[in-house]
Parts: structure tokens; sequence; C-alpha cells
């Protein structure tokens, strides 16, 4: 099998955006495209570095709801699908309400988020509802494709229902819920966006406010950030599967 | 599923594991197995040969407890320790080498120090001290079956059963580990039973085979294996071994399995 080195897994993705890069800065500059609809790449780095004091402080405002809520879905949404996995009864009961949930647009409650949360919960509350269901149906689905032979192996060795579901369910579904988490992750990010856009605070805030000058290199410079944390949080996401799957699971294992 | 108290697996303190009349009628109405008796005396070794779908993984999970007989009753001694080792090794992915052996001391709440003592001195006797700390995905078909095979161990059985353990195992390996499987009973002294539907492995590893018939699964053969207790690979070319086996090929044949 071919060496993987950090270099060779980042250049691929590196030439398009070089590419994409330099094209939209000839275009701009050449008046093909006018500025005041799509920033040249160099006036959105200059937005970045003049207008901090405007996107920094909110930014720090984004990653605290979207950490926090990626945090609250993870927990919760992995308790969650262990109770429904306990009983099929209560899975039958409960679950069709949670997909039901999943076709209510965000922005649609995000008044009443405002109402019920206040406005500097709103953004958190928001992140929490948009990335708990994956984590939930990831879960769910891991927990329950346990291979039934060792189901079996367990139930011979007289194992109690608590070492089965820590010592078999769990890691066997880790995968899964590593799968879960890695979309919650960048769900996380936009749930806490849209959020801000109603209370006004955040990287969305920042965005609103952009939007309202005119200033496109800004609300540029606002997507990129948000972009680069719901990056962040992928990869950190990514290196904790990792680690604890790597030993073991054809996905993390590279020889 | 089952009903009533006398089909309640006995405990009795007999020595030997009886199954009394079993009968294992399914839901659908398929009967896997007929009135079925068999006696194994403590110490020693049975092959329970037969065709596929005779009932013999009705049997195994009847024995092992995970599926109750419809009829009849099963006589186990009071202080039976049984181990299993199924033809899937069932090894945790997750685990190393030495945790997966360490399972069953794991759930029965023996300290770290002495389950791991325990389990290193059974990875030795399967030859497969040097791989304590690999995980199963490192291993060779034969090794996890070696690994499999040290779970057994570490309870200390005094019953062995082995569902087909080596039936996915390439010949080479398979025979090495008749002869690891009949070392390892001689120095241990517990009950085996080997199901199979290989009939020169049946013949090699064990002292008895018994044969059972198509579904629903009866006892057509109960034969003592008329062959030396030690047992090496001439043997298996031996002109004994040929008609020890020749005795359970025609009993088969009988008894409308295919070959």
């Amino acid at each position: 099998m071919t060496r993987r080195t950090p270099w060779g897994a980042l250049l691929p993705p590196l030439v398009p955006a070089i590419l994409v890069i330099g094209v939209l800065e000839a275009l701009v500059r050449g008046d093909v495209v006018p500025a005041f609809l799509v920033p040249a790449p160099s006036q959105i780095a200059r937005a970045l570095v003049d207008e901090g004091p405007s996107l920094y402080p909110p930014l720090a405002q984004t990653v605290k709801a979207s950490l926090l809520g990626f945090l609250i879905a993870a927990v919760v949404g992995v308790t969650a699908a262990i109770a429904l996995a306990s009983s099929r009864r209560v899975q039958q009961a409960i679950y069709p309400y949670a997909v039901f949930s999943q076709t209510i647009p965000i922005v649609s409650i995000a008044p009443l988020l405002v109402i019920w949360f206040g406005w500097d919960r709103t953004a958190l509350a928001s992140a929490v509802i948009v990335s708990i269901f994956p984590v939930v149906a990831n879960t769910l689905a891991g927990l329950r494709s346990t291979d039934p032979a060792l189901v079996d192996l367990f139930r011979l060795y007289g194992a109690s229902s608590g070492a089965t579901l820590f010592r078999l369910r769990l890691p066997a579904a880790l995968p899964q819920i590593f799968t879960g988490l890695r979309v919650a992750g960048g769900l996380a990010v936009i749930g806490a966006v849209v959020g801000e856009f109603i209370t006004g605070q955040g990287i969305g805030g920042a965005i609103g406010v952009a939007q309202q000058r005119q200033r496109v290199d800004i609300i540029f410079a606002g997507v990129l950030l948000a972009s680069l944390l719901g990056l962040a949080l992928f990869g950190f996401i990514n290196l904790a599967a990792w680690r604890s799957l790597r030993s073991w699971h054809v996905s993390e294992s590279r020889h | 599923m089952a009903s009533g108290e006398t089909l309640v697996p006995r405990r009795t303190r007999s020595s030997a594991i009886e199954l009394v009349a079993i009968e294992r009628r399914f839901d659908d109405g398929v009967e896997a197995l007929a009135p079925l008796t068999l006696r194994l005396p403590a110490g020693s070794f049975v092959a329970l040969l037969g065709p596929s779908g005779c009932g013999k993984s009705t049997l195994v999970r009847l024995l092992t407890e995970l599926d109750r007989p419809t009829r009849g009753s099963i006589h186990k001694p009071f202080d039976l320790k049984m181990a299993c080792v199924f033809q899937d090794p069932c090894l945790l992915p997750w685990r190393t080498v030495l945790d997966n052996a360490a399972l069953p001391l794991e759930l029965a709440g023996v300290p770290e120090a002495e389950r791991h003592a325990a389990t290193k001195d059974a990875l030795a006797q399967v030859g497969l001290a040097d791989a304590a700390s690999k995980y199963p995905a490192q291993l060779s078909g034969g090794m996890k079956m070696r690994a499999s095979l040290a779970r057994a161990l570490v309870v200390q059985p005094t019953f062995l059963l082995l569902d087909e353990p080596f039936a996915a195992l390439d010949e080479i390996t398979r025979q090495a580990l008749d002869d690891h499987l009949r070392t390892l009973w001689k120095a241990w002294g517990f009950t085996a039973l080997f199901v199979t539907h290989a009939v020169d492995e049946a013949a090699y590893v064990a002292d008895r085979a018994v044969v059972l018939s198509r579904r629903p699964g009866r006892v057509v053969l109960d034969h003592p294996l008329d062959l030396p207790s030690d047992r090496t690979t001439a043997l298996r070319s031996d002109a004994r071994f040929a008609a020890q086996t020749g005795i359970l090929r025609n009993a088969l044949a009988e008894s409308g399995g295919a070959l």
C-alpha cells in the first residue's frame, strides 16, 4: 500500500483552492466581476485583519456556543440512544417523533428559542437542537447492530446487561457513534450561526451587520471564519476517532 | 418457547453430563431433535458427527442454555464449569489477545493482576505467549482460534464444548490444532464434546464418536473408537484409522447424510 504523508494528503485539495483563489482574484481585478458583489480574495484577507474588532469577539461567542452545543448534543444524544436501544417498545414509541422533529426548520423556531432561553442562550440551544439527531440516529444504529454471536458469548459468561453495554455494545458501536459526531460537529456550527442571525450576536450577527453596510468582504470573511470553525471541529473529532479506533477498525487503520 | 419447571436444566451430583430424551420443536413446527439421549462421562472425549441440518447447532444451544428443550431434560454436575469454542472465534476486535482471553474472568469480577496471570498462563498453553498484546486483526485464522481456545481455558473448565471449531481453517492448521487440543485434554482432564461434520477429524481427536441422523436428529451410532490413546500424524494414514473412519462413514451414509 502507498505510504501516506501529511503533505501527500494535503496537496490534492490545495490545488483547486489555489486555482479558485487565483482565478477569482484575476476576475475581480480585471473588473470582469464587480467587487461590490464578489470581493477579491485579497480584500477578504484585508477584512480579516482590518475588521478584526467586529469579527473576532463575535467569533469567540460562536466558538463557545457551537462547542458547548456539540458537547451537550454528544452526551445527551448518546445517552438518549442508549435509553432508546434498551427497549424495543420505547424505541417504537419515541423514535418517530425524533424523526418528525427533524422536519421542523430551525429558523422557524428560532424566535421561540429567544423567548424560552433568552438572547444569550439562543445560539447554544439552536446548536444543540440541530446537531443532536445524527448522534442519536447513528448511535442507535450502532447499538442495534451488535454481532448476535458476541451477545450470545456475553450471555454464556453470565454478563450483566451493564457489562454487555459497556464492554460490548458501546465499543462495537464506536465507529458509528463517531460518524454521528462528525456530522454533528458541522451542524453545531450551522445551528449556532442560525441562532445568532436572530439574536444579532456572534459571527451570525456580524454577518447581518455587514449585510446592512453592504460589505461583501466582511460577509465573506465571516463565512470563512464560520467554515474554519466547522472544519476545526471536524478535524478534532477525526483525531479522536483515529486515536480510539486505529488499532482495530478498518475505517481508521492504514497499514 | 418451552414451558414448565421440569425443563430447566438440572444439575445433579452425578459427574456425567446426561441428555435424557430431549426434543426440540421450534415455533414454526420444525423438529430439530427427536428424542435424543446421550451420556458424557466425566473426562471423556466425545465427537458428535452429523450431516448439515441434523440439529447439531440446536444441541449446542441447549447445552449452553441459550435455548431450552421442548421435552426431556439435561443433567449436569453441580460443579460443572463449562466453556465453549465456536467456529467463529468471536474475539472483540478492540481488545488485545490478552484482554480477549481474560474476558470471562473480567466478567466474573476476578481482580486484574490475578486474571492477567491466569490468562498469560492459558495463552502460553495454546502457544500464543508472544502475541498477548496483538489485536485480532493482526492474527491469522489459526492464531485467532488459539486465542479463542485460551479464552475457554481461563475459566478452568470441567466441560469444553467445541462447535466445529476448526472448520474454517486450512488443513495443516486444523491438524496442528487437533493435536494441540488432544494434548490439552490429556493435561487438563476436562470432558470434551467436539461437534463436527468431518469424519477424519472426529476419529482423530475423540475417544468415542456419536453419529446423528438427519433432522430430527437422533443417535444412529454410538461408537468407541478403537485407536491408541496417543495420536500422531502417522495414525491418519494407518489401516486401523481407515477402519474406524469407514464405520463412521457408513453410519453417516445410512443416516441419510451426504458426504
